[in-house]
């Protein structure tokens, strides 16, 4: 049930208990306690909207940021990872397979500020060896939505 | 009847005057003349086909696939399907011989009646039921013969019923569950006892399970399993409702060597074969469209809840659909007959539904409501008809 509670809400996190409750054919306490236990549990860690903000007209600038790093005794990537995303500039960071180690997404007012973020933050980190900047140009999809919105319905108003 | 009316219908034939016209003609006309309608009155799904789906299709062409096909059917479709078949049902069909790929499951109606049919055939078939099955009987020149099923026996069809209806021009009995449009379900005990009749008064049994995928909190059950009734019985499915593909007109029949090539003779001169894209579409989802298939059960068994519940709670009665996508709840508290309330709907708040009498006269009381439609739209339609609701209290 909890699965199905959870895949509900990643859809829509506004979606209230008692909704769910029916699309589940189960009480609302039931609901509402198996969502609570998975905020303690860290299960459900934030409900989050997601916008697009080049309708809002909005400067922001992200990078994906692809760092070399050396592994370090005992902490392996975990420690160098920590430095970096204990900016809150870094909004993902991933350890990846392949020609690089780690994946950071970085956003800032400018280039510029991403840039000195980059250069003055990240790079002087010991044991980052490379970071090369990538800046995001367009976004089309975001976690599984189309930014330009959902296919338009085709559909006859009446079919018998 | 005015004279215009009179020669018009001299010029049309006898066969195609004999079906009535669709009784709702007048509610067609008026909701296309209204802005901002939320439907419940659409019988397919809100998906658009699955991409991955839709993207064989594209490819296809891009690779040249653009000629007929075998009259019936590309041999790798056929393949698959009675391997499918196979897998779901546990039912051996020689893909060579006993599958035949048609233009929808309406087509595929259309053979069988055309194909087993002799002037004076009466086919045994529920009221209400969906809207082509009494047409196509007319049209090859037979006699539908109603079998009313009740809210208070949920819609299901009674054995015994069946069996004081037939007569020595019974030939067949047609069936369609998962039901559009009650959304009931036929329990294995029922078909068994429908199976029996059907073999002891030597009957053909056609059944449409175009939504055999759609059904919730229970398990399909397909006539052609039954004992000893697969070559008793013409299976008509496609792939319209399961994987979203509506618009793609591909369908299936599966039944005896005799039966399929008596189909696929009309079919190779009336069709040809069915599209060619489409069913490079149609192996695509066989090859790997479980799964979408699966999702969207689940979806709509959510909204299927939501439906049921809002409806009861605006105070209308509902019996509980365990398949299909429609609620078919009873509007008899308002005082309205079926037309009455559906058009009084649409025109006072925008609300598309089906009167229950698009499918017989047993659909009297009902109304069709599809829950095939966003949540938000379900809710906000369930809102307008709470305010009708109260506005019309008796």
């Amino acid at each position: 049930m909890l699965k199905k509670i959870l895949k509900i809400l990643e859809e829509d996190s506004r979606i209230a208990p008692e909704q769910i409750a029916t699309m589940l054919g189960i009480s609302e306490d039931e609901v509402s306690s198996i969502i609570k236990k998975a905020e303690d549990d860290g299960k459900i860690l934030k409900y989050k909207t997601l916008i697009n903000w080049d309708k809002v007209n909005d400067e922001h600038v992200w990078a994906l940021i692809e760092v070399q790093v050396s592994p370090q005794r005992d902490t392996g990537y975990d420690a160098i990872a920590e430095k970096i995303y204990r900016f809150p500039q870094a909004r993902s960071v991933y350890l990846m397979s392949g020609a690089y180690d780690l994946a950071v997404l970085v956003m800032g007012k400018s280039m510029h500020e991403i840039a000195d973020f980059v250069g003055q933050k990240l790079s002087p980190i010991e044991g980052v060896r490379a970071a090369a900047t990538h800046f995001i140009m367009k976004r089309y999809k975001e976690d599984g939505v189309i930014m330009n919105g959902p296919e338009e319905v085709k559909r006859q108003p009446v079919i018998l | 009847m005015n004279n215009d009316e009179d020669k018009n219908n001299r010029l049309i034939s006898n066969r195609t005057n004999a079906i009535a016209p669709s009784g709702i003609r007048k509610f067609f006309d008026l909701l296309g003349s209204i802005d901002g309608v939320i439907s419940l009155g659409v019988g397919e799904p809100d998906y658009s086909t699955p991409w991955h789906i839709r993207e064989a299709a594209i490819y296809s062409m891009e690779k040249g696939y653009t000629m007929y096909t075998s009259n019936s059917g590309i041999p790798e479709l056929r393949q698959r399907l009675a391997e499918e078949l196979k897998n779901r049902y546990k039912l051996e069909y020689d893909w060579q011989s006993e599958l035949l790929i048609t233009v929808g499951v309406s087509e595929a109606l259309d053979l069988t009646m055309r194909a087993v049919i002799n002037p004076g055939d009466e086919v045994i078939m529920t009221d209400p039921a969906y809207v082509a099955y009494d047409a196509s009987v007319i049209l090859s020149g037979g006699i539908p013969v109603r079998v009313p099923t009740v809210e208070e026996k949920s819609f299901e069809l009674d054995a015994a019923e069946v069996e004081t209806r037939i007569t020595k021009k019974t030939k067949a009995i047609l069936l369609g569950y998962p039901s559009n449009p009650t959304g009931a379900v036929m329990p294995r005990e029922k078909l068994v006892k429908i199976a029996e009749v059907a073999r002891k008064h030597n009957v053909l049994m056609i059944v449409d399970e175009i939504y055999s995928h759609l059904v919730y909190g229970m398990g399909h059950t397909c006539m052609a399993t039954l004992p000893d009734m697969q070559y008793n019985t013409i299976l008509l499915s496609g792939f319209s409702k399961s994987y979203a593909m509506t618009g793609w007109r591909v369908g299936y029949a599966a039944a005896s060597k005799d039966i399929i090539a008596a189909m696929t003779k009309i079919h190779q001169y009336t069709i040809m074969c069915a599209p060619t894209m489409a069913q490079v579409a149609a192996i695509e989802a066989l090859k790997s469209g479980q799964d979408d298939v699966m999702e969207m059960v689940e979806d709509y068994n959510r909204r299927r809840l939501v439906m049921v519940n809002g409806l009861r709670e605006i105070g209308l009665s509902c019996f509980e659909p365990k398949g299909a996508f429609y609620a078919f709840p009873s509007i008899k508290s308002s005082g309205m007959s079926s037309e009455e309330f559906a058009e009084k709907l649409l025109v006072e708040e925008k609300v598309a539904v089906v009167p229950g009498t698009a499918f017989g006269k047993c659909g009297e009381g009902y109304i069709r409501c599809c829950y095939a439609t966003s949540l938000k739209e379900i809710k906000e339609a369930l809102e307008r008809m709470k305010r009708f609701l109260d506005r019309h209290k008796a």
